[in-house]
């Protein structure tokens, strides 16, 4: 597709990310962490279930950031790394991961903002590794999505009437 | 930027709907909302003006059905049309699939037609992305009003067309939704390229639904 690079993840690289976000969950005390790509969708979510839309919920959280990424350039910062959004009793903390990708962390009173970011600091470290493999294998990624759909004309049409 | 999770199954794609202010982008978002089965559509999310004009956007996610086993998920955003949203406007094209550009028909939104559409080429072109390359359909709303322009001078003014310089789209392709004419064909020698157009009355539903599966199968096939 021109301009737009697509990209994938297979069952290996989700676990890994499972993996990676359920032990900072357990590190941090917080509830629940979502992995949002920049463009709004929803990546993965660890932890407690969300009693919201997650889909809504991904695309508010990636106009969110990338509103903030303007607001920083506007004060001559090249990026907000992170964000925090705190409320009486729930609050979040965001922090990119790859310059693809939002880990988005949510917390109650049972866990403090400092002991988030700190673990989240580490996770977001390992997480880059994942990711940039992930996009290093962009060339075979793009191979698969290729094929993906091929021959599927006929499956596109009839979907459509 | 399509993305594919293998994990769950499912081919998620990005679709704005562009235009100027007023045109019925937002009215083309909440007829789908009303008409789609609550099972196969999320929420509506509008980050409006206490007026009702769209201040950053708005965001249906719908699933068009399943393709090979795989769940087909098209979030539909707008953008804000007035002009001095540009900032906001163009954070919602990152990563876009396919466009649709609800253009006003009334003569005497013509200019803010072009002004808009100049708009969004200028927008795609920051961020590396050619229109004429992407799936791209372009909506005539309002045709039912009685200032609306005839079709013929929509079409010169908003999809006069393009080069097509790829060797396997230099063919006569006949356009599905208007027997008798083409969207790609050879004018002076040249082959040259047009966006696929539907007329529409997006407050009463009319021509949502085809523009819509016209964008959706447009990148669909971009993966096949």
């Amino acid at each position: 597709m021109a301009g737009a690079a697509s990209w994938s993840f297979n069952e290996s690289d989700f676990k890994q990310i499972q993996t990676h976000l359920q032990a900072f969950l357990r590190d941090s005390n917080a509830r629940c962490a979502l992995l949002v790509d920049r463009n709004g969708q929803l990546v993965a979510t660890v932890g407690e279930t969300p009693q919201f839309d997650p889909t809504a919920f991904a695309s508010l959280t990636a106009a969110d950031f990338s509103a903030n990424d303007q607001l920083a350039k506007m004060i001559g910062e090249a990026e907000f790394a992170s964000l925090v959004h705190q409320g009486e009793r729930e609050s979040m903390y965001l922090a990119d991961v790859a310059k693809r990708v939002i880990l988005v962390v949510l917390f109650d009173q049972r866990a403090t903002l400092g002991l988030v970011k700190l673990k989240a600091k580490g996770v977001v470290g390992e997480l880059n590794k994942v990711f940039a493999e992930m996009f290093n294998r962009v060339g075979t990624g793009q191979a698969q999505q290729k094929g993906l759909l091929e021959g599927a004309e006929d499956e596109i049409d009839k979907l459509f009437g | 930027m399509s993305m594919i999770n293998y994990a769950s199954r499912e081919i998620n794609c990005k679709l704005v709907y562009y235009g100027p202010g007023l045109g019925g982008k937002t009215t083309n978002l909440e007829h789908i909302y009303g008409k789609v089965s609550p099972n196969t559509r999320g929420k509506m999310i509008s980050l409006a003006t206490e007026t009702e004009r769209t201040l950053f956007f708005d965001f249906l996610p719908v699933d068009l059905g399943t393709i090979r086993g795989f769940k087909t998920r098209f979030h539909l955003y707008t953008v804000p049309g007035q002009v001095y949203y540009n900032a906001s406007r163009k954070l919602i094209l990152k990563g876009v699939d396919g466009i649709v550009f609800v253009a006003d028909s009334q003569i005497e939104r013509m200019e803010a037609n072009v002004e808009s559409m100049q708009n969004l080429y200028d927008n795609m072109a920051e961020y590396g992305y050619d229109l004429t390359k992407i799936p791209f359909a372009i909506q005539y709303n309002k045709r039912d009003l009685p200032n609306a322009a005839p079709i013929k001078d929509l079409q010169a003014s908003l999809n006069p067309g393009w080069p097509i310089e790829e060797a396997a789209r230099q063919k006569p392709t006949p356009d599905p939704a208007h027997p008798g004419e083409s969207l790609v064909d050879k004018v002076d020698g040249e082959w040259v390229g047009h966006a696929p157009y539907h007329e529409a009355v997006a407050v009463r539903g009319d021509g949502v639904f085809d523009t819509l599966k016209a964008v959706s199968k447009l990148v669909l096939k971009t993966l096949s």
